[in-house]
């Protein structure tokens, strides 16, 4: 086997330094009824070539050379060519998580880096180093309001993303949390005055929510009022977490500032699709609320020559320290996807960034309005960033066979997540759709 | 380390002082040295219930959490606000730098006087 | 070997063979290197009317982006190499750490998870476009239930932590199925810190259960406990001692007699593969960790992946989509599974994690999983030898693939885990894992995994013989390491109680 460092003499000899005359001796502790005694049941050794022929294959299945129309927390955007030579160097590829600091400093500073960026990002004052995704951040936010507020259970805006609404779910059920919804106004925003209403009255019964949760732009690409919602969040003494799934809009929309928690999914800083994951969550939040916050921090130290580095510092919050009593299970982050966000956020920075989200605005502004007139476009009245719900005449699945043999995704159907949206479906235009699939969509629908 | 003789002391290593009704609450200068380098403390809010023998916050060094232990029943009446921006007093003078004071309801039950509690500290191997 | 004193600098080094000292850059924060007016994008031209944001946005609309970095190419480049050669990585020589198992990541896994159709796969697109990626979970499936000798599985957990949450809940959803969720989990005094932390996630309560003088899971023990309140009992095997627990079907029997069901966590199974199925000797449920034994890389802390696999009694509680064949070969999301515990996670796990163990199980085949397994063995065992005599072995039973000593020797001369762990980093290796297991005071927790050889062996032994040599003749030598690393001990105290958590303009 070709990774594997050794002759047949070597492990010979090294067996004989052991003292056991076979390899089997070492399996001697197994009992023998469960040793297993045949082959396993999977595919033969390949030569490398045959590997890279077996993926091509599955890559040509999947279809290559597509144009994204859909989002839907997943967005396609351009990966700058430094992000992929600098993410495969050995260094970052193949180390641990940087206990050792000594031998870690290139991680640890590039966490601290990345924290830095995402609290100037999104307006809070720390960040931590990465959760799973967005969905799980999600969970993790109201679970820390939850902790913060001594208070239980959350309001969750029907325009969360639908399966990060899901995850929610699952989470809740097991530690009795209760979960409440509010709809959305005739423009796609939170219905204020339901918020309001569900607030009220769930102190009323004597149980007052912890946290509030919505998701900015929402799932329908609606830009919610983050202010006027934090307004009628504090004043019922809960917290507010917003969700971010698509990160490009900071550079051109106002971070959610009047929040107290930011869990955002940073897929679209230099993440590949990879058919949904692995993706890059974080959590942003207050200083006060730091130690009650998941997930592990890089924070600046001095070694004993004073000079500056970098640790993984308040891991007392952590599960390998407080066991049962930490603030989650969480372990694995996501170091090397928050690495990619980092470098992407380094190349596009403090101007590019801006511009970026600007050619966003524009391609989802003019697909908005190319496809608006095959037909019905939903929530007008309220600021969009790229996305927006579309209402076909003809059933969006077909819509997006037809595309399909154009290598265009389409538009994701509706129906699934809210039957009371009849035929519609979610689109989205990046930089990197082109006008011609643009225009090529609109007559797919018409 | 002497052990003031007028506090009273839990096998949880906290001491407790207690004037009429009032008690101020600390940690051990024992329990300081076994923690190391204490970086965080937390506290209850003025107005917390406290039951005795039930965990009220947790002093923290770099790698490790101990859970506080209430020595008494009682309302949290004050904390020590000089710990949240410097918890490393409580390194350098346990027994002058308490947690919280407290008014008591009822009498605590099963204290040591300092004599007891060094010969705890004896008994255990410390 | 010699037993003078060692005094100065010169000396500090004269038993190092492994490594020797280089010059690495310095290199200031990104924000400390940004100006106004440097770049390192372009966009492409816009094919579509621009847009006025302030009409479009008004008050929303975001005009600055703070203090965002301003660089160019050449010194993102320059930035981030440099900061990687400050680190430590499998690609430079073998790393240690038990439980951890770090082992080689082969570069043809990155190459295929790079080919258009995985990377820029949209997890939403038509399932008539998504087939070879949905063949790609299917196989990996099929191969990860034949591996662990279970009968079925979900991807989707995104890490070890994440699975035992989800494999938990699945044996949570099973027992509210008959009526009674029951309350409590039983957990080993031995387990990884998740285990107990994920079952109060979970609503279960956690009750210890103490090993027994061998380090090792005691029937009795856990027979006392057992009753109609306890869900499960979570178990690694091997254990974190690295010693297979030999009563294991017996305590699944243990376990199965009053209802409850048998937990395992797989951080260990690269001690297995190939050669013992966890569903072969009464497990229940268990999660992988892909990152450790299937060869998907750390990163510096990730990404993982953490299926879970369980037997027929859980699958109709897995979480939702499963992947389903058709009768005429096509693949499809399903998503009716009204028995299902719901979602853990958007949309369908760590779908790039799942082509690069893919991609490393077809390039070992049964053979090579068997073989590498054995070496993983036979490389533990072999440090064992070489380093029994110089440092504590607490617990004597046999090692599979890994061995724990302690400092119990050293710390007789006030030298710890963690100075040993230290001064093997100026021996040019990472550090072992340190006082993991909570079992074994002062424990060193070594896993060499099946990728080192020989030689890389013997210098890891070499060297761990010249520190317990410095340990007797210049204690201090040991206590102050590292010596010849680009920074010594980080003030890990004020970090915590003054934290600095990001940068500042003026902040240095």
């Amino acid at each position: 086997m070709r990774y594997l460092p050794k002759s047949d003499s070597d492990r010979t000899a090294m067996m004989a330094e052991i003292g056991v005359g076979s390899i089997d001796e070492l399996f001697a502790c197994i009992p023998a009824a469960y040793r297993l005694k045949r082959d396993l049941n999977v595919p033969r050794q390949m030569a490398e070539s045959e590997i890279v022929q077996w993926f091509a294959q599955r890559s040509h299945e999947n279809a290559e050379g597509l144009t994204f129309m859909v989002g839907a927390g997943a967005y396609h955007h351009y990966r700058p060519i430094v992000i992929d030579a600098l993410v495969q160097r050995g260094e970052f590829l193949t180390s641990y998580t940087p206990y050792q600091a000594e031998i870690a400093q290139g991680t640890l500073q590039a966490i601290f880096e990345f924290q830095s960026m995402i609290c100037e990002l999104t307006g809070m004052e720390v960040a931590n180093a990465s959760m799973y995704d967005a969905s799980t951040a999600a969970v993790e936010a109201i679970m820390m309001a939850e902790r913060v507020t001594g208070r239980s259970g959350a309001i969750v805006a029907r325009s969360v993303h639908p399966e990060h609404r899901e995850v929610i779910a699952t989470y809740a059920k097991y530690q009795g949390m209760t979960v409440g919804e509010v709809n959305f106004a005739a423009n796609g925003r939170v219905d204020a005055a339901a918020l309001e209403a569900a607030l009220a009255s769930a102190a009323a019964g004597g149980n007052p929510i912890a946290c509030v949760l919505v998701q900015s732009p929402n799932f329908f690409g609606t830009i919610e009022d983050v202010a006027g919602i934090a307004e009628i969040t504090h004043k019922a003494g809960a917290l507010l977490a917003v969700s971010i799934t698509e990160a490009i809009s900071l550079g051109i929309v106002k971070p959610p500032v009047e929040a107290d928690i930011v869990a955002m999914e940073a897929q679209s800083f230099g993440v590949p699709l990879a058919f949904g994951g692995p993706y890059c969550g974080v959590l942003a939040t207050r200083e006060k609320f730091v130690r009650q916050m998941p997930g592990r921090l890089a924070g600046q130290a001095s070694d004993k020559q004073g000079r500056r580095g970098f640790v993984l510092t308040l891991a007392t919050r952590e599960q390998h320290i407080r066991r049962e009593k930490a603030t989650s299970n969480i372990c694995t982050n996501q170091a090397l996807v928050a690495l990619m966000a980092t470098i992407f956020m380094t190349v596009y920075g403090k101007v590019g960034l801006r511009e970026l989200a600007k050619q966003n605005l524009a391609k989802g502004a003019y697909a908005a309005e190319t496809l608006g007139q095959a037909g019905e476009l939903l929530f007008p009245g309220a600021p969009r960033f790229h996305e927006f719900a579309l209402r076909t005449k003809s059933d969006p699945e077909q819509i997006r066979q037809t595309l399909a043999l154009k290598k265009i995704v389409g538009g994701l159907p509706l129906a699934k997540y809210y039957p009371e949206l009849g035929n519609a479906s979610l689109w989205c235009a990046t930089e990197t759709t082109s006008r011609v699939a643009i225009d090529a969509a609109a007559e797919a629908i018409r | 380390m002497a052990y003031p003789s007028d506090f009273q002391y839990t096998k949880e290593h906290e001491w407790i002082k207690m004037e009429g009704n009032v008690a101020t609450v600390g940690i051990t200068d024992y329990a300081q040295s076994s923690l190391g380098d204490i970086v965080f403390v937390e506290l209850p809010a003025v107005g917390a219930e406290l039951t005795a023998g039930a965990t009220f916050g947790s002093v923290e060094s770099v790698k490790a959490v101990s859970d506080l232990f209430a020595p008494a029943t009682g309302t949290v009446t004050a904390i020590n606000d000089d710990l949240t921006h410097a918890p490393e007093k409580l390194n350098s003078d346990a027994h002058g730098s308490w947690l919280l004071k407290m008014d008591l309801k009822g009498a605590p039950t099963g204290l040591l006087t300092a004599a007891e509690y060094e010969a705890f500290l004896a008994e255990e191997g410390h | 070997m010699s037993t003078a004193p060692v005094v100065n600098e010169k000396d500090l080094n004269r038993r190092v063979k492994k490594a020797r000292q280089q010059v690495s850059q310095n290199e200031d924060l990104i924000f400390e290197k940004s100006s106004p007016g440097k770049a390192a994008w372009k966009l492409a031209p816009l094919d579509v009317p621009e847009v006025d944001s302030a009409a479009l946005l008004g008050s929303i609309e975001r005009t600055d982006l703070g203090n965002m970095p301003e660089v160019s190419e050449i010194e993102i480049i320059r930035h981030f190499t440099r900061l990687s050669t400050w680190n430590y990585a499998i690609d430079l020589g073998m790393y240690p750490l038990g439980s951890c198992t770090m082992k080689y990541n082969a570069r043809v896994n990155e190459a295929v998870a790079r080919l258009d159709g995985m990377a820029n796969a949209h997890p939403y697109q038509p399932e008539a476009i998504s087939q070879g990626a949905l063949r790609v979970m299917k196989t990996l499936s099929d191969c990860l239930i034949e591996i662990t000798g279970m009968d079925s599985i979900t991807l989707q957990p995104a890490a070890g932590a994440h699975g035992e949450f989800t494999g938990l809940l699945l044996v949570r959803a099973y027992l509210e199925a008959q009526g009674n969720p029951r309350k409590r989990v039983l957990i080993p005094d031995s387990a990884h810190g998740t285990n107990p932390a994920t079952a109060a996630t979970i609503g279960y309560e956690v009750q210890q259960v103490a090993s027994n003088s061998s380090g090792m899971l005691d029937p009795a023990a856990i027979a006392a406990a057992m009753n109609e309140d306890v869900a499960a009992i979570m178990v690694t095997n091997p254990n974190t001692i690295g010693v297979f627990e030999s009563d294991i079907a017996k305590i699944a029997e243990i376990m199965h007699a009053k209802g409850g069901l048998l937990y395992m966590d797989g951080a260990n199974m690269n001690a297995l593969v190939g050669k013992a199925r966890p569903g072969d000797f009464g497990v229940d449920v268990m999660h992988l960790n892909l990152h450790k034994t299937f060869s998907t890389p750390h990163g510096g802390g990730g990404p993982g992946s953490g299926p879970v696999a369980c037997k027929k009694i859980l699958e109709p509680f897995l979480p939702t989509p499963v992947v389903v064949e058709h009768p005429d070969g096509s693949l499809h999301l399903n998503y009716d599974r009204p028995q299902s515990i719901g979602r853990v996670r958007a949309y369908y796990g760590n779908f790039g994690m799942f082509v690069r163990a893919l991609a490393y199980i077809l390039a070992n085949g049964p053979d090579g999983l068997r073989q590498t397994t054995e070496d993983a063995v036979l490389n533990a065992n072999y440090i064992r030898k070489g380093l029994d005599g110089y440092y504590d072995l607490h617990y004597t039973g046999q090692s599979m693939h890994e061995v724990v000593f302690s400092d119990k020797k050293q710390a007789k001369r006030g030298v710890k885990t963690m100075d040993i762990a230290k001064r093997l980093i100026d021996y040019g290796f990472h550090p072992f894992t340190t006082a993991f297991p909570l079992i074994v005071p002062g424990a060193l927790m070594i896993e060499p995994t099946e990728s080192e050889s020989r030689e890389e062996l013997d210098l890891f032994i070499d060297a761990m013989r010249a520190i317990a040599a410095e340990v007797d003749e210049s204690p201090e030598v040991v206590t102050d390491a590292p010596h010849n690393t680009r920074v010594s001990r980080m003030d890990e105290t004020a970090a915590a109680r003054k934290p600095i958590l990001r940068w500042k303009p003026g902040q240095k």
